[in-house]
Formats: C-alpha cells, structure tokens, sequence
C-alpha cells in the first residue's frame, strides 16, 4: 500500500517535471529563433504538446471508433453499413435500447430543471439557514457516485418473494399495509422501471440543476421583481415573464448538461438491471456489445449513434454561448 | 383626487433594534411635486416604498384620497414607480417594457401600442422602441423608466432618485424635463433624492428628513429662508449656511468680541448657549476700520458671476471653514483679512441643545 502511494507520487511529480522541462526546452527553441519568428512560432511550439495530447487520446481513438463500425466483430474485414443495418433491423434495439434513451432523454433534463428551479425557487424564500440546510441536503447525492447512487437505489427498490421480510423500503412500506411485494424493477408496463432508474439520476443530478439556477435566480436584479410588482403583476406572472426571461441562458446551460449526462448514462442501469426488463439505454448497450458478444463493430456502431446524437445538442450550446458572450 | 396622506405611518425591519421611520406625518396634495430629501439612511427611501407598496406599514395608515391603502397589494394601488437602477426588463424590447403593465391590465392591443407610442413621442423615444434596454444609453434607460411610468396614467408617481445615476450635465437637463412633464401631466409626485439641489429645483414643496423624522415640509424658498432647525438650515443651501457657537449675553450674541446683530424675537427668547446661522452671501465686507469678523482668507473660489472666499477666524466658536459669497472678483486674494458683518433679518438663531428656531 505505502509502495503503491508512494509510486503514484513519484509518477506525478516525474510527469509534471517533465512537463515543465518540455515547454523549457520548446520555449529555448523559440527564443532560437531569429527575429520575428519567434513571437510567430512560439504560441504554436507551446500549444504543441496539448494538441498532441488530443490528437492521441481523443481523435485518434474517435477516427478509429469511425472506421471500426464498419468493420467485423474483431475489427478485421470491412463490412459496409452491416453494423448499423443489423442494430437498426433488430427490434430490441430500436423499440427498447433506442426507445428507452429517447425517454431519458425527454425525461431527465426538463425534470431536473423543473424541480432544481422549484428548489432554487422555494429556498430563496426561506431563512438564510434554512436555506443553507435544505440546498446541502439536496445537493449532497452529487457527492454520490452514479454506482453508489444506483446501489443505493436498488436497495430501495429491492423485492423478496413474498412472505419473507421485505429489505427494500417501498416493499417495505407496503408490507406496513399488508400489500404484497411488487417487483418494482422487473415491471416494465409503461415503462416503470426505466422511470425509477431516471429516478436515480435524477436524484443524484438536480443538485447541480439547483445550484446553477439558484444563483440565476438571485442574480435576477430584485428592482425588477419590484417594478414587475408596481406593473400590476401577480406572482405567477412576475416569474414567467420576468424571472425566467431573465434566467434562459442557465436553463439553457442546465439542460444541455444534463441532455449529455443522459446520453451517455450506464452505471445506473448495469449496476441495476444490466439493461434486462426492457430498461437496456445505448450506453449500456455499448457495454454489452463488448463485454457478452465481443462484437467490436456493433459496440463502435452505438458510440456513433450517440456521437451523431450528441453532435446538434453540442452544436446548439456553443451557438447559444456565443450568443451570450456577444450579448 | 389623489393626494396622499400618512397618519403615524411606521416602518420597522424585522430583527432591527430601532424603526426605520418611527411615524410619519405627511400630506401631499394634489397634483403636488412633494420631495422627501435628506442624508442617506435617513428614511426617504423607506418611506416612499411605505407609499408604493413594497414595504409593509407596521403601524398607522397611508390613504391615497379616501382611500385607505395601507393594506393593499402594489398593484391595486394605481402607483407607478421610476427605480434608482431604472429596472427595466432586460429581456424586453423598449416598447415591450413600457407596454408591459397595460399587458397584464389586459388593455386591448390598439390602445396599448397608442399609449406606448404617445409617450415614446412625448420623451423622445420614438425611433427607439424596438430596441433593448442594453443597447441604449444611460439618458434613453431612464427616459424608458419614466415612459413605463406614464403609459400607466396612475393617481400617483413614486420616483425613487431616478437622476443619480446619469453624469452631472444629463442630470440638470433631466431635472428640467422631469419638473415640466410633472407639470404638464399635473400627476401627484413624491420624489427621493439626496441631492438638495434637485429638492430645491424641482419640488413644489420639500420634506427634509432625518433619523426616520421629518423636520420641516415647506416650499424649497421658505426651507431656505426660515429652516426650522438645525439640521434643516445646515441641510439646504450649497455652499452650506456658516453656523457658529454664540453666548446669549443680555439680549445680544456674542461670538468672542463681534457681536452678531439679532432680530427681536431671538432677543427675547435667547439665553445661554446658541447657535447663530448666516449665509454665505448674506455677509457684508465692512470697511477697513476693523468693524465685524475677521477672517483669514485660505481660499477664493472664482466662479465667474460671483465668487466664494473661504476663511477660518480665530474668534472661538467659529466653524473651520467661514465661507462668504462675494460679487466682485479679484479683490481678495488668499492670506488676506477681512471683516465681514450682516443684518439682523439675515441671521438665523437656533438653541444649540435643542436645534430649535428662535428667531422669527
């Protein structure tokens, strides 16, 4: 233990040495240089290593990803579109793995923004410490990793057969009234189960909505409110017209945030019910393809999918932060 | 009708240890230019917002005409109100701000953008209705302020030291502009400010506050030429009114050996320590013969018109600084003596323990 700790601080301080001496050496470089050249090459020579940097670890791997989905399960011969075509034309991906990321993705991000703003909303009217205490314990789940949260969780939703002792606290309750435990995670009539692991994420990501939009909120200049107050506005007007105007840009921000957390979700639902029930998302999907067929080409296929998804979303945001900044 | 009126109205935040304003007493008539004046903190403000609705009343009672408001919601009490930081809605185009209340009063579209567009003429805004808040200047904002204020047509504008904001020479102009539309709208205004100047050139009458109290509501001349106290007469007037310590001696006030020429009724009614008030330009040279208060000149200010000299005296009770106005220029220079005296009808006395007026 004490080796590991104390190997893992010998590589940091080695690695940012080495750091340090790179931009020493590429700054002596630069200054070599005659003249003008220097002022010229110089922000490049030092951008150089993060760039590589990328390019390696982030380009590379996603051209590779590119080529690869429309290779064979080990990545060997081409295969065209037979990746997508068979992802596609199977049912279970398209009605369950694709269906069921479209309403996590519908679901989660204007759920939390909703309750995030309604907590930002109610707390600023409480008691400075009230509002202290109840932000905290909102917020702490963020503290949570998704895997613990999804742990957590799956206690919570746990079913025993029925007569023995109920360990999961909704079973738990109803046995108080004498009802039978339900399988709450195996129940995928109107999607049930996938809405209780949105629950999860949920709970774990409205901490982050509330804290965003509560400074929002109270950044919102009170003389506005007042004039809005003077206009002959109720309070329900005061914040959709006022108050929430005011605060897009945020809920903008929160949304897109939270849109890209639920596309890449997967730790929930493996840790939960590996995607059985029909609660499988492309994430988890992803893992699968993987880890129980070995199919490269498939999984490589689904990273794509959700590249192509994420790509308007990503899009949209800088546009509308470029928006902000020139506003 | 609407003029306004405060019985004993009191202000007092949750968890502070005195009122804000303790009890105000106040009527304004109407169609009255009422402004409430005084140093910050000095309840003005808090006041106002009594009067708008955006402070709770804990006591006593504010009517608008007959009508007792003290418990009513903002916007049931036909106010319109111009703010310090104008609040305009940032997000809304000019025209958008200044329709916004005839919005949610639900007037018809017609008749809104009529409005919007009579009182954009009327404050010049014309060609910028459309455009946002942002991308005016600090000038338009507040005539955007004022123009939300109007659209309205209410009983009443509050208009909380709408000026403070806008460099000195906008300042006076929109002084000007803000008096004459009062006037022409003949809206019964209460007006806020620090500023004295504005207090005087813009209100038909002024309330001077202090510590939550009013201390005098007259007409700007009459605070000028009859402060009622202390506070009041070292309050307006720029450059301030010299205020010096006298002993009452036999019907006479003597500051160290001049003795400040008083009218009658401060004769009578002076005894033991008071406080004599003369304005600058209330002094008079006196000829060389050594006649008045002597005071070494430290400074002459040349303001073209007319000039201030800046003096200290070495006669005990004096304040640091004695400021005379002058007319002519160029005939005192700094390091200089003069004498300076004035006229019983000029000077003010006050007790110096209670504040209060003594002279007539």
């Amino acid at each position: 233990m004490l080796v590991k700790a104390l190997i893992a601080l010998v590589t940091v301080a080695a690695g940012i040495g080495a750091a340090l001496l790179l931009y020493y050496i590429l700054n002596l470089i630069a200054e070599r240089l005659p003249g003008g050249w220097e002022d010229r090459i110089k922000p490049y020579l030092l951008i150089l290593p993060a760039f590589l940097a990328i390019v390696v670890y982030l380009i590379y791997p996603t051209v590779l990803t590119f080529i690869n989905s429309f290779k064979d399960n080990f990545s060997r011969n081409w295969v065209g579109f037979a990746n997508y075509r068979s992802l596609f034309e199977s049912s279970s991906f398209v009605k369950g793995t694709l269906f069921n990321t479209l309403l996590w993705i519908l679901i989660v991000p204007a759920v939390c923004v909703i309750l995030g703003l309604l907590v930002a909303t109610l707390a600023d009217r409480l008691s400075p410490q009230g509002e202290k205490t109840a932000k905290t314990i909102i917020f702490l789940p963020m503290a949570v990793a998704l895997v613990g949260s999804a742990v957590i969780w799956h206690f919570i939703y746990d079913s025993e057969p029925a007569g023995s002792t109920q360990i999961g606290l909704l079973n738990g309750i109803r046995s108080i009234f004498h009802q039978g435990p339900v399988a709450w995670l195996n129940t995928s009539t109107f999607h049930l189960n996938s809405v209780l692991l949105m629950v999860i994420l949920i709970w774990g990501q409205v901490g982050f909505s509330m804290v965003l939009l509560s400074a929002a909120v109270k950044g919102v200049p009170t003389d506005t409110l007042e004039a809005a107050r003077m206009d002959g506005a109720s309070e329900r007007q005061i914040f959709a017209r006022v108050v929430i105007p005011q605060i897009r840009g945020t809920i903008i921000t929160v949304f897109v945030t939270v849109t890209i957390g639920v596309l890449k979700v997967f730790d929930v639902v493996y840790v939960t019910t590996d995607g059985n029930f029909n609660t499988d998302v492309l994430g988890n999907q992803f893992w699968t393809q993987i880890s129980t067929f070995f199919n490269y080409g498939a999984a490589s296929a689904i990273v794509v999918i959700m590249m192509a998804a994420l790509i308007p979303i990503m899009w949209y945001q800088v546009r509308h932060f470029r928006a902000e900044e020139a506003a | 009708m609407a003029s306004i009126r405060f019985e004993k109205a009191q202000r007092w935040y949750p968890g502070a240890d005195a009122p804000a304003v303790p009890g105000i007493d106040l009527e304004i008539r109407d169609g009255e230019f009422m402004v409430l004046v005084g140093p910050s903190g000095c309840g003005k403000s808090t006041t106002l917002r009594m009067l708008a609705g955006l402070e709770a009343v804990n006591e006593g009672k504010i009517f608008i005409g007959d009508r007792d408001i003290t418990a009513l919601p903002p916007k049931d009490r036909d106010i319109a109100m111009v703010f310090q930081n104008y609040a305009l809605y940032p997000h809304m185009s000019v025209e958008d701000n200044m329709a916004f209340a005839l919005k949610i009063a639900k007037v018809p579209a017609q008749q809104r953008k009529q409005r919007v567009r009579e009182a954009a003429e009327m404050l010049g805004l014309t060609e910028y209705l459309q455009r946002k808040p942002k991308a005016l200047s600090g000038g338009q904002r507040q005539r955007v302020a004022m123009g939300r204020a109007i659209v309205r047509s209410p009983q009443v504008f509050c208009m909380d030291e709408p000026l403070s904001n806008l460099d000195a020479k906008m300042r006076v102009q929109t002084r000007t502009d803000i008096a004459k539309l009062q006037s022409d709208l003949g809206t019964t205004t209460v007006y806020v400010t620090h500023d004295q100047v504005e207090a005087m050139t813009m209100g038909d009458r002024v309330a001077v506050m202090n510590v939550g109290e009013l201390q005098q509501v007259d007409t700007p001349l009459r605070l000028y030429d009859h402060p009622d106290n202390l506070f009041v007469a070292g309050f307006i007037g720029s450059p301030q009114m010299n205020l010096m310590k006298a002993v009452a001696v036999d019907g006479k006030a003597k500051i160290g050996d001049y003795l400040v020429p008083v009218d009658p009724a401060s004769q009578r009614k002076m005894s033991g320590k008071v406080t004599v008030g003369v304005r600058p330009e209330a002094w008079r040279l006196t000829s060389d013969g050594g006649e008045g208060l002597p005071i070494t000149v430290t400074l002459v200010e040349d303001l073209g018109a007319d000039s201030f000299i800046y003096g200290t005296s070495e006669v005990e009770g004096t304040p640091s600084t004695v400021i005379v106005r002058v007319s002519e220029r160029g005939r005192i220079h700094k390091g200089d003596v003069i004498h300076v005296t004035t006229d019983p009808r000029n000077v003010h006395v006050f007790d110096t323990n209670s504040g209060e007026r003594l002279s007539d």
